[in-house]
């Protein structure tokens, strides 16, 4: 994450005397975060923006109900996942269960489109993305929120409202999931990473 | 032909147990990965991805994995999206705390008034049936049947009178609250 030298709650804290100013160093601290998790959700860049401005609006305007009882990005998460769940919900799309991967038609589609992309995106980096936007937005989520979002187990399960131990087994799936698609469309690149 | 069908299925079973293998050595491995294990089970790790090559060969294709992972990318959002943040905020105030409006004791007030109705109403409906059974075996009253109650004298009974009178003046009191809360809020953003 990117270090604004001050600790979130002494900016929060300047947020909540009357300095506005101060709510663009946290802004720049999560925005990528926030806007990654949102693009788990939507794949649509024009709206993942648009719901990652609602998501910082609304912190702002509740930013006196976050009592510090957990970290500021694992309440922020929390406001994320609540507000892309109801854009999904207010534009109808399809969301399933978030437990289950995407099927049918819709994985389908993707997966053409994916491997039309196969030939131009070769890095490392745009090989992972393209793996884990296969996964179900819930995969993504619990893998970004462990591994780049930088929260436990404990603090992913207050995000997403489940036991830590659902969480536990939900990574683990997310993960051998991640393994069998990067296995299928990258079996070359794979096996080059495991030879470094 | 027997032969042959036992050969399969021992192959089958063969397939099993070295796929279920498999994915208990990727559960442990992964929680060594990520430092979710205890010492026991860290050493007990460390020493089969030493000494077994299955464990080891694993180790390397899931720590290949977990870097990668780890080093994933984020998403960068357009250029003008702090801007447009700001601009949005800067028409809004910080709302007050949640704690600072809402008082426990009102809920809980709240909450005591609905379980004594209902409580009430329970124990009046009680009162009101009938429990001669028609038939020995049935354990249900016999005039439990909806269209056996009289509901012209329940309503017309004083106490649901003075329920419905106290429900009209709360509703009143919360509708009065909602919109100064209402009028409040308009007032702070413009």
């Amino acid at each position: 994450m990117i270090n604004t030298g001050q600790p979130d709650e002494e900016i929060i804290f300047r947020v909540l005397k009357g300095d506005q100013s101060a709510y663009a160093l946290l802004l720049e601290k999560y925005k990528n975060y926030v806007f990654t998790l949102v693009l788990r959700f939507t794949e649509n860049r024009e709206d993942a923006e648009e719901i990652a401005q609602d998501v910082f609006v609304k912190a702002y305007r509740s930013l006196a109900d976050f009592r510090g009882d957990s970290k500021f990005s694992t309440w922020l998460f929390t406001i994320t996942r609540t507000t892309c769940l109801s854009f999904l919900r207010k534009k109808k799309l399809d969301i399933q269960s978030l437990d289950n991967e995407r099927t049918g038609v819709q994985l389908e589609n993707r997966e053409s489109g994916f491997n039309a992309n196969l030939v131009e995106q070769k890095s490392k980096h745009a090989m992972l993305n393209q793996a884990i936007a296969l996964l179900s937005p819930d995969d993504a989520q619990v893998l970004n929120l462990f591994y780049k979002g930088d929260q436990t187990l404990e603090e992913i399960g207050k995000i997403m409202r489940l036991d830590p131990n659902t969480i536990k087994v939900k990574l683990h799936r997310a993960r051998q999931r991640l393994k069998d698609k990067l296995e299928k469309y990258f079996a070359h690149e794979v096996r080059e990473i495991h030879a470094d | 032909m027997r032969i042959k069908a036992e050969m399969k299925q021992s192959k089958e079973k063969l397939f099993i147990k070295n796929k279920t293998m498999d994915h208990e050595i990727e559960k442990r491995v992964w929680e060594y990965l990520d430092g979710h294990c205890n010492e026991k089970e860290k050493d007990f790790v460390k020493q089969q991805i030493a000494d077994n090559t299955e464990w080891h060969s694993k180790y390397i294709e899931l720590l290949g994995i977990h870097k990668l992972l780890q080093e994933q990318d984020l998403e960068m959002p357009s250029m003008r999206f702090t801007k447009n943040v700001m601009e949005e905020i800067s028409r809004y105030q910080v709302a007050p705390a949640t704690k600072n409006y809402i008082n426990k004791n009102v809920i809980r007030g709240i909450t005591a008034f609905f379980l004594t109705m209902i409580t009430g109403l329970f124990i009046y409906f009680i009162g009101q049936m009938h429990w001669a059974s028609n038939s020995s075996n049935s354990l249900l009253p016999a005039s439990l049947d909806a269209n056996n109650l009289n509901w012209g004298k329940m309503l017309n009974n004083s106490y649901v009178n003075i329920f419905l009178g106290i429900s009209a003046i709360l509703s009143l009191i919360l509708l009065d609250k909602y919109l100064q809360a209402k009028k409040e809020t308009g007032r702070t953003e413009h």
